[in-house]
């Protein structure tokens, strides 16, 4: 598996009175459709992290090391650091892209859903022709299994989970290499979350991209990820196949974080 | 001995200018007592916020009647009701005070429901839920403390007028994962030692299963299924409750299956 | 546990700290202007002559015993002035705590009821919102033939409580649902002592604010009534002192001394109290802070990083 990403020595600052080291020389590669686990608890900088990666930091938070390289179809590498105003802003949504949590309250409620889709196309593909527009957005949607005749709705209309998978199909617009998901589902009802999760690897499947999966909840991650990444305290305490983790964690933070979720159908620990 | 019954309650909310109703509680029905942990699983919009509610006299019932130790609950006899029914809050960031200390959240508690709020009695209810140095914490204020800290705090809270019910309304979910698994254990520890009734609300099945002796299966509403933890988790009758089996993250399951 | 310490609890706790230990300049100025106009207030009327007494040397610029010169009447423009000062910051006062305490009665416990009690009291306040007092002051002054200064801050408190009522009405409504709230219900605290320990302390900042926005506000709409005449007879206050300059062709005799100092306290004591104004909103909320030059004056950061990363982020 060649790789799309690889984050080297990465570090990211919040300065004030006392410096806090939010995140410590990173090391981390994104093979090219895979779905990397990054897990950890709230604080352990594994948003900053993905923030990082895509120059989304704004002072007082700074990047002090490190770089993220990405490698693009075209075979060319292209170094996220070394990025400037236009440049990074067609880059962004273009080749990375970016779900956060509660995202689906980050639609703009008096704008349909068909012009907040077609907005992405005329900002970064302005050649495309307004018919193929239109079809490309009825495509998204149904894609990420929401009817093309929701384009017309906005977003009050449409349930949480929808909007969700809303938020999805924009991140997908482009055919972007990666997507970075941070909390997609926490916000989500458990039957909603399955949907989309299982939603987003058969997406994975059929276009290639790389999925950057950021949450707390281990057992969700476990079952979608091929790698996870735990993070402690800005540093990344262990990385391995989802299997070899569960069945053999080496750093005892692991083993306290998949201590911490009592097993659901298998012997009764407490009483 | 306290024991609480929900008999037949229902709640409708109005909905403003629609004309429309939203039947937020369906006629339920349930009696908590001590010694037993009852959780009550749902999703959200399920329902179970508002029985936290109505068992808090936060809300009035629509139709059916609530009674402690077989006695309908009057406003008269309010103080009294929340003397014996307690409750811990769902977010610990939201439901302590920032402008007071933690000294002052659990004396209140002690001086309304007639007990000495002396500075020992607040160390002991620091010390009940493990928080020490009791005196170092008390002085303190809540945004001085971690989230599973807070919450802690909160128990003290509602255990200060010597409750025989305790409402624990999705106690964990906004702390972080590797500190919850402690605060459950405390409040199943407590729930032993003072022989406390625990209603139990949470949307995680998991710790249902682990941390309460039935479970009741809510859903637009209503009440689906419900009977012993096990038997609910293990051998699910509902179809809904099928679906959230399926649903729930389960990773022992899916490395057995590949 | 204890070892997972949240970054983010670290900057707060920090920030906090380092609130603590310096008021920003902007605070201290403001302090330090109202102070001394205040002082002035209180204290200069005590030192001065008598402020009606005319003398027949006429207008006479600063100097030659009269410190700031006399008006035309040979009247000393200082003496009026310490008057004057006094007369103002006591409309602003009342009219302020006037304001202040009428809109927390409608605008918080309107709120914290609920229910019909809360519909009536918005209504109220919404009524008394477009009331517009100059005109009502115009109607008034037609009636009332010796307007006392009492009827003047009446008048102004009247119109002024309104919106105050309706920004307390809107914090309280959010304070009001917060969970520590329903906790103290739970824990069977009576309803006046929620509002007043529980809610109230949460509206500190707020109340200060609009008290000092109701202070200028006093101020300015007692200077502007005076001007056009409406003003309190028989007292002093800037506007007042404003009015007799007007009267008294100040300005086509070219006796700045007589029109200048009323302004310049006007303006100085409005921008005391709006600094200070801008100061709270610092304080109260802390997004404000970070955007201020000196805030990341005090970050251990280069002006490169700190460009790099503002470029970025465009």
């Amino acid at each position: 598996m060649s790789d799309v990403l690889t984050v080297t020595d990465f570090s990211v600052d919040y300065l004030g009175e006392q410096t806090v080291h939010a995140v410590r020389n990173v090391d981390l590669t994104l093979g090219r459709g895979e779905i990397l686990g990054l897990a950890g608890e709230s604080g352990c900088g594994k948003t900053t992290l993905a923030y990082g990666i895509n120059r989304l930091l704004k002072p007082p938070a700074v990047i002090t090391s490190g770089k993220a390289v990405l490698h693009s179809r075209e075979g060319t590498d292209i170094d996220l650091g070394s990025l400037t105003g236009e440049e990074l802003r067609a880059f962004r949504w273009d080749r990375v892209s970016m779900v956060f949590q509660g995202a689906m309250n980050s639609l703009n409620p008096v704008i349909s859903i068909r012009a907040q889709l077609e907005d992405i196309f005329s900002t970064h593909r302005p050649a495309m022709s307004k018919a193929d527009r239109r079809t490309r957005c009825g495509e998204l949607l149904e894609r990420v299994g929401v009817d093309r005749n929701r384009l017309k709705s906005y977003p009050h209309e449409l349930s949480g989970g929808m909007r969700q998978r809303v938020m999805i199909a924009m991140a997908m617009a482009l055919e972007p290499q990666i997507m970075i998901m941070d909390e997609p589902t926490t916000a989500l009802d458990v039957v909603v979350q399955r949907e989309i999760l299982l939603e987003i690897t058969r997406l994975r499947d059929e276009l290639g991209f790389a999925v950057l999966f950021i949450t707390h909840d281990l057992p969700l991650l476990l079952e979608i990820s091929d790698r996870i990444a735990v993070m402690r305290a800005g540093e990344l305490v262990e990385l391995a196949p989802a299997a070899q983790l569960y069945n053999s964690p080496q750093h005892a933070y692991t083993k306290l974080l998949l201590g911490s979720f009592p097993s659901l159908t298998g012997e009764r620990a407490a009483g | 001995m306290s024991r609480l019954e929900f008999r037949e309650v229902s709640k409708v909310y109005r909905i403003r200018g629609r004309g429309g109703r939203l039947t937020a509680v369906d006629k339920v029905s349930f009696t908590l007592e001590a010694g037993k942990t009852i959780a009550l699983v749902g999703q959200s919009g399920s329902g179970k916020s508002t029985i936290a509610k109505l068992l808090l006299q936060l809300e009035r019932p629509s139709s059916g009647s609530i009674l402690l130790n077989g006695e309908p609950v009057r406003r008269r006899g309010l103080r009294a009701y929340r003397r014996t029914v307690q409750m811990v809050f769902q977010d610990p960031f939201a439901s302590l005070n920032p402008y007071h200390s933690i000294a002052h959240h659990l004396e209140r508690p002690l001086k309304l429901h007639g007990k000495s709020a002396t500075e020992a009695a607040v160390h002991e209810l620091l010390e009940r839920v493990q928080l020490t140095p009791a005196a170092a914490i008390a002085r303190r204020r809540p945004h001085e403390l971690s989230g599973g800290q807070r919450q802690r705090v909160a128990i003290a809270r509602a255990l200060a007028p010597g409750p025989g019910i305790l409402i624990a309304d999705e106690p964990v979910s906004m702390l972080d994962v590797s500190i919850r698994l402690g605060v459950l254990n405390l409040l199943s520890d407590l729930q032993r030692e003072e022989n406390l009734g625990v209603l139990y609300i949470t949307h995680d099945l998991a710790t249902a299963r682990h941390f309460s002796d039935e479970i009741m299966v809510m859903r637009h509403g209503q009440i689906v299924e419900r009977g012993p933890s096990d038997q609910v988790i293990l051998d699910p009758q509902h179809d809904y409750t099928k679906l959230l089996l399926q649903a729930s993250p389960n990773p022992e399951k899916h490395f057995s299956r590949s | 546990m204890a070892a997972l310490t949240d970054p983010a609890v670290v900057v707060e706790s920090a920030v906090r700290e380092k609130r603590r230990r310096r008021l920003s300049p902007k605070l201290v100025v403001g302090l330090v202007i109202c102070g001394g106009i205040t002082l002035f207030g209180i204290v200069g009327p005590f030192f001065v002559g008598d402020p009606q007494k005319v003398d027949n040397i006429g207008l006479t610029p600063p100097g030659s015993g009269h410190l700031l010169g006399t008006t035309q009447t040979g009247q000393d423009v200082f003496a009026q002035l310490a008057y004057a000062t006094r007369g103002s910051l006591l409309i602003g006062l009342t009219v302020g705590l006037a304001a202040l305490a009428l809109a927390a009665i409608f605008g918080v416990i309107g709120a914290y009821a609920g229910g019909w009690v809360d519909e009536a009291f918005s209504l109220f306040s919404n009524v008394m919102l477009v009331l517009p007092g100059l005109p009502l002051m115009i109607v008034i002054s037609s009636y009332v033939q010796n307007k006392g200064v009492w009827l003047v801050a009446g008048v102004l408190a009247l119109t002024s409580w309104a919106g105050c009522a309706r920004v307390l009405r809107a914090v309280t409504l959010s304070v009001r649902n917060r969970d520590y709230v329903a906790a103290a219900r739970v824990s069977g605290e009576r309803t006046w002592r929620i509002l007043c320990v529980e809610i109230l302390p949460n509206l500190v900042p707020i109340l200060v604010s609009l008290f000092v926005f109701s202070v200028i506000g006093a101020i300015l709409g007692e200077a502007g009534l005076a001007f056009i005449g409406l003003g309190a007879s028989n007292s002093w206050t800037w506007g007042t002192m404003l009015f007799w300059a007007g009267n008294g062709l100040a300005l086509r005799l070219g006796a700045l001394w007589w029109f200048v100092p009323p302004g310049v306290l006007i303006t100085l004591f409005g921008a005391g109290l709006a600094m200070i104004n801008f100061s709270i909103d610092e304080i109260v909320n802390p997004k404000l802070r970070d955007q201020t030059r000196r805030t990341r004056r005090g970050w251990k950061a280069s002006k490169e990083q700190i460009a790099v990363a503002e470029e970025a982020t465009k």
